[in-house]
């Protein structure tokens, strides 16, 4: 029995990091539902996500004795299964609690997981196997597609439930994989450029010097590049910008709503603004050193929108103040920095490439999580990592852990 | 591959790194500015305040007339707000207001519907007296959790007088804020938005953009102040609107139409098409509704059998007798069928035999042999027999549908209905009506060429008819609004030549020995037009009289029109002594203002010798001795006859 749960001594510190912060996220799943008007699903969700975590820890110490070959071998299998899990999930899945017009969960009557946890896992090997056993570097936009499409053909299903945080989370793993499989930092500047484009045509001069500076940054990587791709880019540049405007200046008030909420059900846009003051206020009022463990004011009125998942950042800061969010922040960012130093200390190219796709996946999830608590960023319906509830995405986690001690284990 | 190579690796890296610590570096500083920096902004007053978000109503746009006088505009008025709370303690609140204000056990619960449903503020009230709004005041301890704040109240200045055609305004419906039409992000529960007319048609322009404010209360439902974490947004006010309409115009219309009658006048400018005024009767006051009417006046402004709500000038479709018949004409005319100076071979005997039936003029003493303008003067059925059976059904169904008189004008208002005329002869054998459904014989042209049979009309069409017969023949679609952009209006495609002995026929209808010349004639300004006599669906069974038509135009003496007027009086009987009057001095108000002379109200011939005053420009401009002095003692009125009907009454939907 001692020995089944050895396998945190691979790598201590970060098992110590993740486990805690699990811990504390329990505990703050349980603060969460201690409000004046308690309600059934919040007020026992610390428990549930403890029958969870016991689970994880299970898988945890089983998937830590697995070898790295076996890992690989089983991405291509699960990269199948997690897709055809995606497209059933379109036709027969659900919503569940606030999130009931989309169709992300699978439910097994008692029990009910989330297929896009597992395609981001199933992703990230395949991606990882992909990109290992190539022997040239990769250079061209061409190099580029096969990966891409690994990575979209899940983004795509996850975003026709429609789930914009777990779409994000994919753009992360394929961005953070690239780079770390040596695609030049130009080249997967210019792929985003266009999305970027998009967004920055709303003005005339901004955009115009962003063309401007991709043109010389064309004209400097000339020899990166073919012709024809350099000509693509600027084409898909220019198209993005043009459609832009008229694109959205063509729809009704009501139809931009709606492409809003397509994107992100959980967002009323009417609400939004309103979910952002009343976060900034529980976190402003915890100031250096919060309210106090449950006594949250803001939290206890219940004012935080979907305060034991998106918003339970919001709780910490209001109870624990700066010394609690400060300290969870460089939690996170300790494990992020060893998943980098493990692949960097690993020889086996796999194994480097799996820890940068877990890296991409959870900067995002925490930056985006975190930062819209503060309204640094749009707020999205996306987890934070081993904090919020939800049951497959901390099981999943932590069978990403696993891999993670693993790689420490045999690097 | 470059991963294989330590260094490469390490590279890599420390890319990473920096990513990392970019972005971990920039949540923490935004926690530090928010929980250390500027912790006093974000921070409450007190660990129990809660905020709130409060929208700030913003004033609509002020609706102009032609002339810059001001036709609605905004006064300060109140608004009660219940800030969201608990169901029960909610309940109570409003229970202890509904001493004051009118709340009924059904509002209460809607109240606590939306306030469920929302989560968030609910508007009790958003017209409330001055009063209400001191009891409250003056109680808040009693009240908590309610609201009260000034508000723009919507002024209808010209009440009664412009009530359809501006419309009112009213809080927003959950039903509309589901409807594309209020999809905008502007619209949010408890606003107040156009319900009908003008109102309504340019809503959209009209509404500004709410303001917005986070305000901090406390445990008792007490306001403490502004958040000061927010920025105040303070809105925006709605644009203003100028419209064609004459308001001075409007209120005279309302002045001398009877106040016991329904009916309508359109006045347009047959320069443009602008609409100079559109009122319907009986009508109602628009003020009535600003902040939701009283249930009691609703209810009987509703049951009044006089139906004061609906708009007649643009809705009510009527039967456009003699006044059509100038379309026949230039039907006619086009067609090349009657000359304007032909006589027609039968002379009027008070009858006309055509197929197996005998079909009679208004007048049984008949009139003898007419040529068009005459037939026009003396609004000869015989003559209009004569020419729709040249121009034939098909031709007339065909020509009259390309006109525009199955189509509606495309005024500027949210709703109009459009005229029925059949296009072809399906209109019969294919009608959904069985006593309607019959193979049509040609004869049928006979009783569309005096405008009578299935052909209805709304008073503004008629108006936009006679615009065309005004100027070149065409005619514009009436605009409202200053800067309406409205669909192309049409043209009759005619002559200068024929609209001209067309517009003779109209000029010996107010010319002396005409039928409408007493009721017409005016000191400063000729007046051309047509009477008409529609049937109705009572006066066809005998149980009240028929409707009173009369449409024309006005301009100074030997220049061209500078007003086009349509009117109708529902059962006036005569168009000549009812309606005749009603656009004459509608015209003769318009004109005298435009041109600088004062105004009266003694205006035509039988107004002077009503009010025994002398006119001297009378027999300037009628001498005396063209025709026999009028038989006053005997009528100084004469009016038109009753047109009997064809001898089958189809029992038509007129």
């Amino acid at each position: 029995m001692i020995r089944l749960f050895d396998r945190w001594s691979m790598d201590p510190k970060l098992v110590v990091a993740i486990g805690g912060l699990t811990v504390f996220g329990i505990a703050m799943i349980y603060s969460a539902g201690f409000v004046y008007v308690p309600n059934a699903v919040t007020e026992g969700a610390w428990l549930r996500q403890l029958q969870w975590f016991a689970l994880a820890l299970l898988a945890f110490s089983v998937i830590a004795r697995v070898p790295m070959r076996w890992i690989e071998w089983v991405a291509v299998p699960s990269y199948v299964v997690s897709v055809v899990l995606l497209a059933i999930t379109l036709v027969i899945g659900t919503g569940r609690g606030t999130a009931a017009g989309v169709r992300s969960w699978i439910d097994l009557g008692p029990i009910g997981f989330q297929p896009s946890e597992i395609a981001k896992l199933a992703t990230i090997l395949v991606v990882a196997r992909l990109l290992s056993q190539r022997e040239t570097p990769l250079s061209s936009l061409k190099d580029l597609t096969a990966p891409a499409a690994l990575v979209g053909l899940p983004l795509a299903l996850v975003m026709l439930q429609p789930d914009l945080g777990t779409g994000m989370a994919f753009v992360g793993i394929l961005f953070a994989m690239l780079y770390w499989a040596g695609a030049p930092m130009a080249l997967l500047a210019l792929v985003a450029s266009p999305v970027l484009g998009l967004f920055l045509s709303y003005d005339t001069t901004v955009w115009s010097i962003y063309i401007v500076s991709i043109g010389l940054f064309l004209y400097l990587y000339r020899f990166r590049l073919y012709l024809y791709e350099s000509v693509a880019l600027v084409l898909a540049n220019f198209a993005s910008a043009s459609i832009a405007r008229p694109l959205w200046n063509s729809l009704q008030g009501y139809q931009r709503n709606r492409i809003l909420v397509f994107l992100d059900p959980e967002v009323d846009p009417r609400g939004a603004g309103y979910q952002v003051i009343q976060s900034k206020v529980a976190v402003g009022s915890g100031g250096l050193t919060g309210q106090g463990f449950l006594e949250g004011p803001q939290k206890l009125y219940d004012f935080l929108p979907e305060q034991h998942t998106d918003f339970i950042f919001s709780v910490v800061g209001e109870e624990l103040g700066f010394i609690g969010t400060a300290l969870a922040i460089t939690t996170f960012a300790f494990i992020l920095w060893r998943l980098v130093q493990l692949a960097e200390r690993s020889s086996d190219p796999f194994a480097g490439l799996v820890l940068l796709g877990i890296f991409g996946a959870w900067l995002v999830h925490v930056f985006v999580n975190v930062g819209m608590t503060v309204g640094l960023v749009p707020i999205t319906g996306i987890p934070l990592p081993f904090v919020s509830y939800g049951g497959t995405f901390l099981f999943m986690s932590w069978v990403a852990v696993a891999i993670a001690v693993r790689v420490a284990h045999e690097p | 591959m470059s991963i294989h190579l330590p260094h490469e690796r390490q590279r890599r890296a420390v890319g990473a790194y920096i990513v990392l610590a970019a972005m971990m570096g920039a949540l923490v500083f935004s926690f530090f500015r928010i929980q250390v920096l500027r912790s006093n902004q974000w921070e409450l007053r007190a660990n129990a305040n809660r905020i709130r978000q409060l929208p700030i109503p913003t004033p609509r746009g002020v609706i102009y007339d032609r002339n810059g006088r001001i036709l609605a505009d905004n006064v300060p008025g109140y608004q009660i707000t219940l800030l969201p709370q608990s169901s029960d303690s909610a309940r109570a609140t409003l229970d202890q207001m509904s001493q004051y204000v009118d709340l009924s056990p059904n509002r209460v619960n809607r109240i606590l519907e939306t306030m469920t449903r929302y989560g968030r503020e609910v508007v009790v009230d958003a017209d409330a007296d001055f009063e209400v709004y001191s009891v409250l005041e003056e109680r808040r301890a009693e009240f908590p959790g309610i609201h009260v704040e000034m508000r723009p109240r919507r002024r209808y200045l010209a009440g009664e007088a412009a009530a359809h055609v501006l419309g009112y305004v009213g809080e927003v419906t959950a039903e509309e804020l589901e409807s594309p039409s209020f999809a905008d992000e502007r619209y949010e529960q408890g606003m107040i938005v156009g319900k009908t007319g003008i109102e309504a048609e340019y809503e959209g322009v009209l509404q500004g953009r709410q303001g917005l404010r986070y305000v901090e209360f406390d445990a008792r439902g007490r306001i403490v102040g502004d958040f000061a974490g927010f920025e105040l947004d303070e809105g925006e006010g709605g644009q203003d609107l100028q419209l064609n309409l004459d308001m001075e115009l409007q209120e005279w219309i309302h002045s001398i139409f009877p106040d016991t009658m329904s009916g309508a006048v359109v006045a347009l400018d047959p320069a443009d098409g602008s609409v100079l005024a559109l009122y319907s009767a009986p009508t109602y006051d628009p003020n009535a509704f600003v902040g939701g009417i009283e249930q009691a006046l609703f209810d009987s402004l509703s049951a009044d059998a006089g139906d004061p709500f609906f708009n007649r000038a643009v809705l009510g479709l009527y039967a456009p007798a003699s006044t059509w018949k100038l379309a026949a004409a230039a039907i006619a005319l086009d067609l090349g069928v009657v000359t304007p100076d032909e006589y027609m071979e039968v002379p009027c005997t008070g009858t006309y035999r055509f197929g197996n039936r005998v079909w009679r003029c208004h007048d049984a003493g008949g009139h003898g042999h007419n040529n068009l303008a005459e037939a026009i003067g003396n609004s000869c059925d015989v003559y209009f027999y004569q020419l729709g059976e040249r121009v034939g059904l098909d031709n007339m169904l065909r020509r009259a549908t390309d006109i525009g008189f199955s189509r509606s004008c495309g005024i500027d208002l949210p709703q109009e209905e459009e005229g029925i005329f059949p296009a072809d002869r399906t209109w019969w054998s294919e009608n959904p009506n069985p006593v309607l459904r019959y193979d049509p014989r040609e004869g049928e042209v006979l009783n569309l060429a005096i405008g009578q049979g299935p052909n209805n009309q709304t008073p503004l069409k008629i108006a936009q008819f006679y615009v065309a017969l005004a100027g070149d023949g065409s005619a514009p679609a009436p605009a409202i609004a200053r800067a309406a952009d409205l669909m192309e209006g049409w043209s009759l495609n005619l002559a200068q030549e024929h609209l001209a002995s067309l517009r003779e026929g109209l000029r010996m209808v107010t010319s002396p020995g005409g039928t409408a010349h007493y009721g017409t004639a005016l000191e400063h300004w000729e007046v051309l037009g047509k009477t008409g006599t529609g049937q109705n669906p009572l006066s066809l069974q005998g149980l009240a009289e028929d409707d009173a038509w009369f449409a024309g135009m006005a301009g100074p003496w030997g220049g061209d029109p500078e007003i086009v007027v349509a009117v109708i009086v529902e059962h006036g009987a005569s168009g000549s002594s009812m309606a005749a009057p009603i656009m004459s001095k509608t015209a003769d108000f318009y004109l005298r203002r435009k041109y600088g002379i004062p105004t009266d109200t003694v205006q035509t011939y039988t107004d002077h010798v009503r009010a025994g005053r002398r006119m001297p420009w009378y027999t300037e401009r009628y001498p005396p001795r063209r025709l026999p002095p009028p038989p006053l003692r005997v009528d100084p009125f004469p009016s038109e006859a009753t047109i009997e009907g064809p001898a089958i009454s189809l029992g038509l939907p007129r």
